[in-house]
C-alpha cells in the first residue's frame, strides 16, 4: 500500500503541471476567497431542486443560492463561485483538504460528522421523510409494513431510516436502491416497490404529479424526526464559519423582517432600528465580522429572502413542488429561527 | 461462382424455385429452422422497441409538455445536448471545448497515415494535448479562464481516454522491458507495479485518488482533481498495455536483439528501432481491446465527480421538469461510446491490413 502511495504521488506530480494548484489554508479562508476573487463550494452530481446545472450549465438550487449568498457577502457578486460536483464519498474529504471553501450539499447535521473534522454553520433546510404506498395493499402506518420492499435513493439520509424504522419495529424491509431521486419515483409508480421513501414535502406533489389517480395512494411519516440539512465549513477557522453562518442567517432575517428582492430599497428607510442594523444602515455588524457594512443587504438584492430562494428553487415556483413545512419561519409554525442580527 | 450464375439466369422466369430455395434456406435443417424462428421472435420482440424509439417517439424540439406520450422522448435530447456534450463548461466558451473534439479526431486521421509515424506523430500529438489543454483552461491569449472543475461532456470523456492511453504507453514499455530485464530490482519493481495495479479494481484506484490522496498530502498543496483522476487512470492503463506489449516482446525471436548487440547497438536504440516497431505490430489486437476498454473506464471517473459524458447525461435526466427521460439519455451516450469504440476497431483493422500487406 505505502508503495503504491508512493508511486501514486510520484505520477501525480506532473498532473500538477496540467491544471494548476489550488492551496489549502488552515486559517484565513476569508483571505484566500478575497486573493483568489473567487468562491469554491461542493455542488451535489446532480440533485433537482438543491444543486444542479440547468441547460447552460448554470447552477441552480437551494443549496447553489446558499453559496451564492456567502459569495455576494464576501465578494459581492454571486457569480464569483466555482462549483466542484462532488460524490457523496468525497464530499467531506474535498472540504478537509481545501478543495472547497464551503460544502452546501444536502447533508444533515450529526454529531458523527461535527465531531470529525468539519464544522456545521446554521441549517437551510429541514427534511423530514414519509412513506408513500398504494392504498390497495391495506397499510397505512410504518408497523404494517413488515416485509415491504422499498425504494430510495442511495446517499442519502433516508437510506438510514429505512434502516432504524426496519430495526426499531422489527420490519424487515428490503430497500430497492436506486441512484437518482427520479428513478426511485419512476420504479415505485411502476411496481418495482411496495412503497417509496423520500422528503414528505415532497410525496405530495410527488403523488400529484407522477401518479395516474393519486387517490389510490396514502402517505405517512416515516419517523418522528426531522433531519437538518446544514452547509459546513472547515474546523479551525471560526471568522469563516461566522461569515457563512451569518450569511445564510441574512436571507432568514430578511424574511422574517420582510425585506424582499423587490422592497430592499425600500427598507433602507426604515426607522426600525434591527431593520437598520441588519442592512447596515447602522454600521457594526459588518466590521465585526470582517465584511463590508452593507453585506445583508446585497444579499438581499442579489437572491432575495429565504422564502423566494425556497419557492423558487425547491417550492411552488419549481418543478418539486415542495411545501414549506418545517421550513417555514418560526412565526408561521416552521423551526426556520432568525438570530439577532446585532 | 458457376452456381450463382445459374441460380440468377433462372430467378425470374421461374418463381416457385426461388420459393423453394427460401423454404430450403431459412428450414433446411433442424438448426436452420430453429434459428430462423428465433430470429422472427427476436423480431416480433423488438416491435414494441421500435416503435417505442421510432414510431411513438416526439422528434421536435420544443418544451417538456410535448413528451407526454408513450413513445421516446428525443426532444430532452435536443434540449439537453449542450449539457451533455459539454457539462459545466460555459456556453460562451463552448466554441473551445468543440475546437477540442475535432482537434482530437483530426489527430486521430492524422495518425492514420503511415508517413507521420514514428517521432513525428509523437511530436504532433504532444503539440496538439498542448494547444488542447491550453484551449480547454484558457487564461491566456484574451481567453477566459476556466477551472478544471467546470470541464465537462464528450471533451473530458475523449481527453481522459486519448492522455491516459498516451502518457500509459511510454511507461507501459518502459514496464514490459523492466519484467524481462535480467536486473533483479528493475525485474521486481515492474512485476509489483503491474501485479498490484492489475490486482486493484479501477473504482479503488479511482477512490484513491480523489479521496485518500488530498488526505496524505501536506495541507498546504492539492493536486487538482482531474490530475489525480487521470493519474490513476493512466496507471491503470499502464498496468495493462505493459502487459500486451510484453506478449508482443516474447513473440520476438532473440536473434535480433543479439545481433544488434554484436554490432554495439545502443540498448535503447535497439529497443526502438528494432524491438518496439515489430513487437507491437504483433500486439495491435490486444492493444485495441485496451484501448476501448480505456475509453469505456473513463465513465467510471462519475463515481468520484468528474462531469465526464455519462455523468452529464445522468444529471440531465435527473431535471424533474422532463418525464422519465433516464432511458433516452442513456441510450444516446451509447450511441456516442458505440460510434467511438467501433472507429477504434475500424482503425485497429485498417492498421493490422497495412501490416499485412507490408509482411508478404
Amino acid at each position: 500500500m505505502k508503495t503504491k502511495m508512493k508511486i501514486l504521488t510520484a505520477l501525480a506530480m506532473p498532473a500538477m503541471l496540467l491544471a494548476g494548484t489550488a492551496q489549502a489554508q488552515s486559517g484565513g479562508t476569508l483571505a484566500a476567497v478575497k486573493e483568489r476573487g473567487r468562491m469554491v463550494c461542493g455542488a451535489s452530481q446532480g440533485t433537482p431542486g438543491f444543486g444542479a446545472p440547468d441547460d447552460n450549465g448554470y447552477w441552480r438550487g437551494l443549496d447553489v443560492e446558499t453559496c451564492r449568498a456567502v459569495a455576494v457577502a464576501v465578494l459581492g457578486d454571486m457569480d464569483a463561485v466555482d462549483f466542484v460536483p462532488l460524490s457523496g464519498q468525497q464530499r467531506i474529504p474535498a472540504l478537509q483538504t481545501g478543495e472547497v471553501d464551503m460544502l452546501p450539499r444536502t447533508m444533515t447535521w450529526t454529531l458523527q460528522r461535527d465531531a470529525n473534522g468539519i464544522n456545521f454553520t446554521t441549517p437551510n433546510y429541514y427534511e423530514y421523510t414519509g412513506f408513500m404506498m398504494p392504498k390497495s395493499l391495506g397499510i397505512s402506518e410504518v408497523e404494517g409494513m413488515t416485509g415491504a420492499t422499498v425504494c430510495v435513493q442511495t446517499g442519502s439520509t433516508t437510506e438510514l431510516v429505512v434502516n432504524d424504522v426496519s430495526t426499531k419495529h422489527d420490519l424487515d424491509l428490503s430497500p430497492v436502491v436506486f441512484d437518482n431521486t427520479s428513478a426511485a419515483r419512476q420504479a415505485f409508480f411502476s411496481g418495482r416497490c411496495d412503497a417509496l421513501i423520500t422528503d414528505a414535502g415532497a410525496l405530495a406533489s410527488v403523488r400529484a404529479s407522477m401518479a395516474d389517480n393519486p387517490d389510490d395512494y396514502i402517505i405517512f411519516p416515516a419517523t418522528p424526526y426531522a433531519d437538518a440539512l446544514t452547509p459546513a465549513v472547515r474546523q479551525g477557522d471560526d471568522q469563516w464559519m461566522d461569515i457563512v453562518t451569518w450569511s445564510i442567517q441574512a436571507l432568514i432575517a430578511a424574511e422574517n423582517f420582510g425585506i424582499t428582492q423587490a422592497n430592499v430599497d425600500e427598507m433602507l428607510e426604515s426607522d426600525d432600528p434591527r431593520i437598520r442594523r441588519f442592512l447596515g444602515t447602522d454600521p457594526g455588524n459588518g466590521a465585526a465580522l470582517g465584511l463590508s457594512e452593507d453585506f445583508a443587504y446585497q444579499i438581499v438584492k442579489a437572491l432575495g429572502n429565504y422564502g423566494e430562494v425556497f419557492e423558487r428553487n425547491v417550492g411552488m415556483d419549481s418543478p418539486l413542488k415542495l411545501e414549506r413545512g418545517y421550513n417555514a419561519l418560526y412565526s408561521d409554525g416552521g423551526v426556520m429561527f432568525p438570530l439577532a442580527f446585532q | 461462382m458457376t452456381n450463382n450464375r445459374t441460380n440468377a439466369t433462372a430467378q425470374p422466369s421461374t418463381s416457385p424455385s426461388m420459393v423453394s430455395r427460401g423454404v430450403r434456406i431459412f428450414f433446411g435443417s433442424w438448426l436452420s429452422a430453429l434459428l430462423t424462428l428465433l430470429s422472427v421472435a427476436i423480431i416480433l420482440a423488438l416491435i414494441p422497441a421500435f416503435r417505442w424509439a421510432v414510431l411513438d417517439a416526439q422528434w421536435q424540439a420544443g418544451p417538456p409538455e410535448l413528451c407526454h406520450g408513450a413513445g421516446a422522448c428525443w426532444s430532452f435530447i435536443h434540449a439537453k445536448l449542450r449539457l451533455i456534450l459539454f457539462g459545466l463548461y460555459p456556453p460562451e466558451a463552448q466554441w473551445r471545448a468543440f475546437t477540442v473534439i475535432v482537434l482530437i479526431i483530426a489527430l486521430v486521421l492524422a495518425t492514420l497515415w503511415p508517413r507521420l509515424w514514428g517521432l513525428r506523430i509523437i511530436g504532433l500529438w504532444a503539440v496538439g494535448l498542448a494547444v488542447m489543454l491550453v484551449l480547454m483552461q484558457g487564461g491566456v491569449f484574451g481567453m477566459s479562464y476556466v477551472p478544471t472543475s467546470k470541464w465537462g461532456g464528450l471533451p473530458i470523456t475523449l481527453l481522459l481516454a486519448v492522455l491516459s492511453l498516451g502518457l500509459g504507453f511510454p511507461i507501459a514499455v518502459v514496464l514490459a522491458l523492466g519484467r524481462r530485464s535480467k536486473l533483479p530490482v528493475a525485474r521486481a519493481v515492474s512485476i509489483l507495479m503491474i501485479e498490484l495495479v492489475r490486482g486493484l479494481p479501477l473504482v479503488g484506484l479511482l477512490f484513491v485518488a480523489a479521496i485518500l490522496l488530498p488526505l496524505f498530502l501536506p495541507p498546504d498543496w492539492t493536486i487538482d482533481k482531474l490530475g489525480r483522476t487521470l493519474a490513476a487512470l493512466t496507471i491503470f492503463a499502464a498496468a495493462y498495455l505493459a502487459e500486451v506489449i510484453r506478449g508482443g516482446l516474447q513473440g520476438l525471436s532473440g536473434g535480433q536483439v543479439e545481433a544488434a548487440q554484436a554490432l554495439g547497438i545502443p540498448y535503447w536504440k535497439t529497443v526502438w528501432h528494432i524491438v518496439l516497431p515489430q513487437a507491437i505490430q504483433k500486439v495491435i489486437p490486444p492493444l485495441t481491446n485496451t484501448a476501448i476498454v480505456m475509453v469505456k473506464n473513463t465513465s467510471l471517473v462519475l463515481i468520484v465527480g468528474v462531469f465526464d459524458i455519462l455523468s452529464a447525461a445522468r444529471s440531465a435526466a435527473t431535471d424533474p421538469a422532463w418525464p422519465a427521460p433516464s432511458t433516452e439519455a442513456y441510450l444516446f451516450v451509447a450511441a456516442i461510446y458505440f460510434i467511438i469504440c467501433t472507429a477504434i476497431g475500424w482503425y485497429s483493422q485498417h492498421l493490422e491490413a497495412g501490416v499485412k500487406a507490408r509482411s508478404h
